[in-house]
């Protein structure tokens, strides 16, 4: 397994936040190298080379997405960093920019540069309002030494960054509601196609990335996308910020080659430490609140009976029926005392105050899930409620203008398929469901192997 | 009502990071400057305040001020303690966290307390379930909360009104 660092490897030098540090710790180096020596072709070559894949949840190649930015004449192209990071457990963007906000705007000047970008905004969540000042000042800093402004090396490249702050909206995260929110307007998802690509910002090309998507750039360039590429399993290449939290020893933000094992990630000190106040392990959500939640046995092991990966195809085998997701890597684990019931409440409250409103059944059917879960958990629901919430999460998923249906739908539909029992006990059992938890009962039990 | 000379500025400067004619993407940066200047929230004369000096309708600016949820519609407390109780911080106790501030200030979520000074509020996820349980206090984040951090929290905030009084 590796302990290659590479966004995070100088997270502990004193200092690195500001321009002179980062600089003597080799700070820029990408930008010299890409400028002076590389074609915007070639650096896209290298990021896809590298295997790349977009941090912000979906796991998209990044260097195929960029080579479908189109580029009409004499129409401005927009490089827009998504910092938004609002999905429950995810707090990795918040940790690179607050203290390496310069690998940032390094890797921003060389993705610009790559996709004929002179201007780029970062959208950055509102309630982040001082990460958004140590961005400025970064930024500033930057300018002062010519990485940012106009002919930056002497190259004829110009480059401009511009933060805007958000103002409290789950929803903008998703990329075509950003570019409605930073136009001005209420953070109403665009119905795609045309994608951002081709129609975006202010009806211009634009290219939508995370901000761990281009920080990661910056190792790229340096040390070229092969070796990029050596790093992690299959398609799964290069390392992962993961935001681990919940009930583990350890919470924090970890940089992990995509090659160890979900095992080795939660009970290793060198991460997790195991789970908080001695308890046993009873579930985990391992990729953002909107991936399925998975119990224990399934977690660490697939049905084939292998051992599950901290990679984007690992977390993913057996699909939804007994696999989760990489997704934005907020990993959220639950220990043995804790309620799925109440747990999978909150989310689904969570989603219904994030709807933007526009589709009906994800407007309606949020609404309608958040008061059956409180309902059972409540000790008030009948057996029919369960089936009334399986009925609900299925006609949301896929008929909704965005993703964020979907994501309101999963977390539900995976409660009740791994966790029916727990519901089933809250029914049956309505006095006791207020006072005490189901407990972890059999859901650390080894799975039988299928196959 | 009106933006001090300073303040005018900084609404230009924001302009500024925009192409000619996009003023209209200054409108949440300039809410959350009104917010501030204007007493922590935005009545219907900061919104259409603010809408004349971006040139825009003020049902739009109305339109924007009612989706996103930092903008306030409602007068507030001077301190705001907006905790959040999704999932993670769930996990670690936040529940016992908004309990404890009603012992403390006895307020309900989205209540104020009678002399104007505190609000309670619940929010969702604010991307710091690893710091939980946690809360929002103006500009900061106040996180691995405890019965001792909020006593010293709400000291700290009547500490600062009696400094200025
Ligand atoms: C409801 C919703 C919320 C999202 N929130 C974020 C977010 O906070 N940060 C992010 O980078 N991507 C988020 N995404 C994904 C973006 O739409 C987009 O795919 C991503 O920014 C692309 O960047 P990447 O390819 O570098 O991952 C969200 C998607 C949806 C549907
Ligand atoms: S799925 Fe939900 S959040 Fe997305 S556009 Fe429809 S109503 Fe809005
Ligand atoms: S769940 Fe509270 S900060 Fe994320």
């Amino acid at each position: 397994m590796s302990k290659t660092k590479l966004l995070l490897k100088n997270i502990d030098v004193e200092g690195i936040r500001f321009y002179e540090t980062y600089r003597r710790e080799g700070g820029y180096r990408s930008v010299e190298k890409a400028l002076k020596t590389m074609s915007p072709d070639g650096i896209v070559d290298e990021v896809k080379k590298s295997g790349l894949r977009g941090r912000g949840g979906a796991g998209f190649p990044t260097g195929l997405k960029w080579s479908f930015l189109a580029k009409p004449t004499g129409v401005p192209r927009y490089l827009v960093v998504n910092a938004d990071e609002s999905e429950p457990g995810t707090f990795k963007d918040r940790y690179l920019m607050e203290f390496l906000p310069h690998l940032l705007i390094e890797g921003i000047i060389v993705s610009s540069f790559a996709l004929g970008c002179n201007c780029s905004y970062i959208y950055i969540r509102g309630e982040y309002l001082w990460i958004a000042e140590i961005l400025e000042q970064a930024i500033s800093e930057a300018k002062n030494k010519g990485w940012l402004g106009k002919n930056i090396l002497g190259t004829g490249f110009d480059c401009e960054i511009h933060v805007q702050l958000g103002a409290g909206a789950y929803i903008c995260g998703e990329e075509t509601a950003l570019l409605e929110s930073l136009e001005g307007k209420r953070g109403n998802p665009r119905i795609k196609p045309p994608f951002p690509a081709v129609k975006g910002l202010w009806d211009c090309p634009t290219v939508v990335n995370n901000v761990e998507t281009i920080a990661a750039v910056v190792p790229i360039i340096n040390d070229g996308g092969y070796e990029y590429a050596k790093i992690g399993i299959g398609k799964s290449t290069g390392t992962k910020l993961i935001s681990a939290c919940g009930n583990i020893n350890k919470q924090g933000v970890y940089e992990i080659g995509m090659d160890i094992s979900v095992e080795e990630f939660i009970y290793s000190d060198e991460y997790c430490g195991g789970i908080a106040n001695g308890r046993k392990l009873k579930a985990c959500i391992p990729g953002g609140s909107s991936v399925p939640i998975l119990p224990a046995n399934l977690l660490l092991k697939t049905t084939k009976g292998e051992q599950r990966m901290m990679t984007y195809e690992s977390l993913s085998d057996g699909g939804f029926a007994t696999g989760s997701m990489m997704g934005s890597g907020g990993f959220i684990v639950l220990d043995d005392k804790q309620c799925v019931v109440k747990h999978t409440y909150t989310l689904a409250r969570f989603y219904r105050h994030e709807s933007c409103g526009q589709c009906s059944p994800c407007r309606e059917g949020t609404g309608w899930m958040e008061k059956i879960l409180l309902k059972i958990e409540n000790g008030k629901g009948n057996m029919s409620d369960i089936d009334l919430l399986w009925d609900i999460q299925r006609r949301i998923e896929g008929n909704t203008i965005c993703p964020l249906g979907d994501a309101a739908a999963w977390p539900v539909a995976a409660a009740i398929r791994h966790f029916r029992d727990e519901f089933e006990w809250h029914i049956t059992h309505p006095e006791m469901c207020l006072k005490k938890n189901f407990g972890i009962a059999n859901y650390a039990k080894p799975i039988e192997t299928v196959v | 009502m009106k933006f001090s000379e300073e303040k005018i500025k900084e609404v230009e400067r924001i302009i500024s990071r925009y192409p000619e004619g996009k003023q209209k993407s200054a409108l949440l940066p300039v809410l959350h400057l009104a917010q501030q200047e204007f007493n922590g929230w935005l009545s219907t004369d900061t919104m259409n305040y603010v809408a004349s000096l971006l040139k825009l309708e003020p049902i739009h600016v109305y339109e924007v001020a009612t989706f996103y949820s930092m903008y306030n519609l409602k007068p507030v407390g001077k301190y705001m303690f907006e905790v959040c109780q999704t999932g993670p911080c769930m996990l670690n106790g936040s529940d016992e966290t908004i309990k404890y501030i009603y012992e403390k200030l006895g307020i309900k979520p989205g209540e104020t307390t009678a002399d104007g000074l505190f609000t309670l509020k619940t929010v969702e996820c604010l991307g710091a379930c690893g710091y939980a349980p946690m809360m929002q206090m103006g500009k900061t984040y106040r996180e691995h909360l405890t019965k001792e951090k909020i006593d010293a929290i709400i000291a700290e905030c009547r500490n600062e009104i009696a400094s200025k009084n």
